[in-house]
């Protein structure tokens, strides 16, 4: 039973990205199908982030080691879906205008805090291999605490491109206080802080 | 006489349950193909019908329950010039995606709110008031404002400040015959808008969650106002105005960002002082009150220097180069000479 739950996850967590590719051959995303996907790929890059931060909180109410062996790769998918998210913006919202990629991410305060919590994410999954964290020892653990500031630049991201409806932010952005609040809570008790 | 059973009626004779419940969209599209095989006929007709615009309804689209005064008005709608500013040649913006895709928060938030969310919304009988710096103030019914105005095609780019855009066939008349009709005083500046508040009928205004202070407001300079391009449309594509588009009556400003284009309009205020607006009020950093089309000068969130023409697919790669005033220079910008535009953007 145990051996299947990993490939189960993994072609669940395929199945937005077959989705959208479905959507994108059917032509259904809609007149403005760039603006559609990167919606769409943003949502999932913090969702699967906010599923991966909560893995570790669930193995320690429930016990249950299985949870947390999932961790590194929810995250790759988290990492996954940015780069999408990435080359959508680059490919379809900026027609591949290279002069214009460097000045959106000076001028552009929510494009600098997107990218920001891309390059924490890449430098995650590039040190994500058993092989650097063997060679990163104590180092790792302190690389790999950047995700909660990832996890933060990703919500700031999101609440800076609405426009007005706020919902969905605020409603991420309420998880993921959650999962950071119980972070904080349980190495108070444990005294780690 | 032989009176037959049910069962002797052929399946074949026994008309669909779908055809049935469109009888009557199905009567008034066999009436426009008649209409127009009649028009083919007789060319000097075909001008005055619907079938003579430049971007007629097309076959199966349209709203069911236009009022009747559109039903009078529409049938002498003056077609569209072969030219620049009141024409373009740019294809238009399919009548699915220009009645599906639309920013009006009053029905909702996402794109396709509005077409789903506006069921409810009743754009006739209407009545719009007239105040402020007016020789003839006061309410009136929306067909006594467009008794004396004839209608007309106009196809103009549409430019949100999202950084989309589409090519719309609108059908209205110019807003400056509109003041003229109630004779605004020497004070009158500026002109301000208002959109209809119906909690009932729009679940925008319920949303607990919308950041905007209803009503809508807008507002033009009084040279603005009178500019032969800015019109106040009550048609789309030759048909009524659907909901989610602003009917009964709305204003189209092409040479400024979409937002300022206010929908189902229910007061006109002329007054001396620069009105306040919606966005401006919001995030006054971000939208300005002029708000022209401007490729210099971006927004903090999206720049403006170029344009997703829609409706897009993925690999045409309709990503093009936004133009000063959104091409409408030649007609406006004299109306700003002397302004520095990154400063009153």
């Amino acid at each position: 039973m145990g051996k299947f739950i990993k490939p189960l996850i993994f072609i669940l967590a395929m199945v937005p990205f077959g989705v959208l590719l479905l959507r994108v051959v059917f032509n259904e995303l809609g007149p403005d199908p760039a603006q559609e996907l990167a919606m769409e790929t943003g949502e999932w890059t913090l969702r699967f982030l906010l599923v991966t931060l909560a893995l570790t909180p669930l193995q320690r109410l429930t016990g249950m080691i299985v949870f947390t062996r999932q961790r590194r790769m929810l995250g790759l998918f988290a990492l996954f879906y940015a780069t999408v998210h990435f080359l959508v913006w680059i490919a379809f919202l900026l027609g591949f205008r290279w002069f214009a990629i460097v000045e959106e991410l000076i001028e552009r305060p929510y494009i600098t805090v997107g990218f920001s919590a891309y390059l924490i994410l890449l430098a995650l999954g590039i040190t994500s291999p058993k092989s650097m964290v063997r060679r990163l020892g104590r180092n790792w653990k302190r690389l790999h605490r950047l995700v909660y500031l990832a996890g933060i630049l990703g919500i700031v991201h999101l609440l800076w491109i609405l426009r007005t409806n706020i919902s969905e932010a605020l409603l991420y952005g309420g998880i993921l206080f959650v999962l950071l609040g119980y972070r904080v809570y349980y190495s108070r008790g444990r005294k780690i802080l | 006489m032989l009176i037959k059973k049910p069962s002797d009626i052929k399946p074949s004779e026994i008309t669909p349950e779908s055809v049935f419940r469109n009888r009557r969209q199905f009567m008034n599209d066999s009436g426009k193909l008649i209409l127009g095989a009649a028009a083919g006929g007789l060319p000097a007709i075909a001008s005055a019908q619907s079938g003579g615009l430049k971007a007629p309804t097309p076959i199966g689209k349209g709203v069911s329950n236009a009022p009747a005064w559109w039903q009078e008005k529409s049938s002498s709608i003056k077609a569209a010039p072969d030219s620049e500013p009141y024409y373009t040649g740019e294809s238009l913006t399919p009548y699915d995606d220009v009645t599906s895709y639309n920013n009006f928060y009053e029905f909702g938030m996402d794109k396709r709110d509005p077409s789903t969310q506006s069921g409810d919304f009743k754009s006739d009988p209407w009545s719009v008031e007239i105040s402020g710096e007016v020789a003839k103030p006061g309410v009136y019914n929306l067909e006594d404002i467009l008794k004396p105005h004839d209608l007309e095609e106009r196809i103009y780019r549409l430019r949100c400040v999202e950084a989309w855009s589409m090519v719309i066939p609108w059908t209205g008349f110019p807003l400056a015959e509109l003041i003229k009709q109630f004779e605004p005083t020497s004070k009158a500046k500026y002109v301000e808008f208002e959109t209809i508040i119906d909690a009932d009928s729009m679940p925008g205004i319920r949303s607990r969650f919308a950041i905007v202070r209803w009503p809508y407001r807008e507002g033009l300079r009084m040279d603005e106002a009178m500019n032969p391009l800015t019109l106040m449309a009550v048609g789309v594509y030759g048909d009524y105005l659907p909901s989610q588009n602003g009917a009964p009556m709305r204003l189209i400003v092409p040479w400024k960002y979409g937002f300022k284009s206010i929908k189902s309009i229910v007061k006109i205020n002329f007054r001396e002082t620069e009105p306040n607006t919606t966005w401006n009020d919001l995030q006054s950093q971000e939208y300005g009150f002029f708000a022209n089309v401007n490729p210099a000068v971006h927004h903090p969130r999206w720049r403006q220097d170029m344009e997703r023409r829609l409706p897009q697919t993925l690999f045409s790669r309709q990503v093009i180069e936004t133009r000063p005033f959104n091409g409408y220079g030649d007609q406006v910008a004299s109306m700003y000479s002397g302004m520095d535009l990154a400063r009153y953007y």
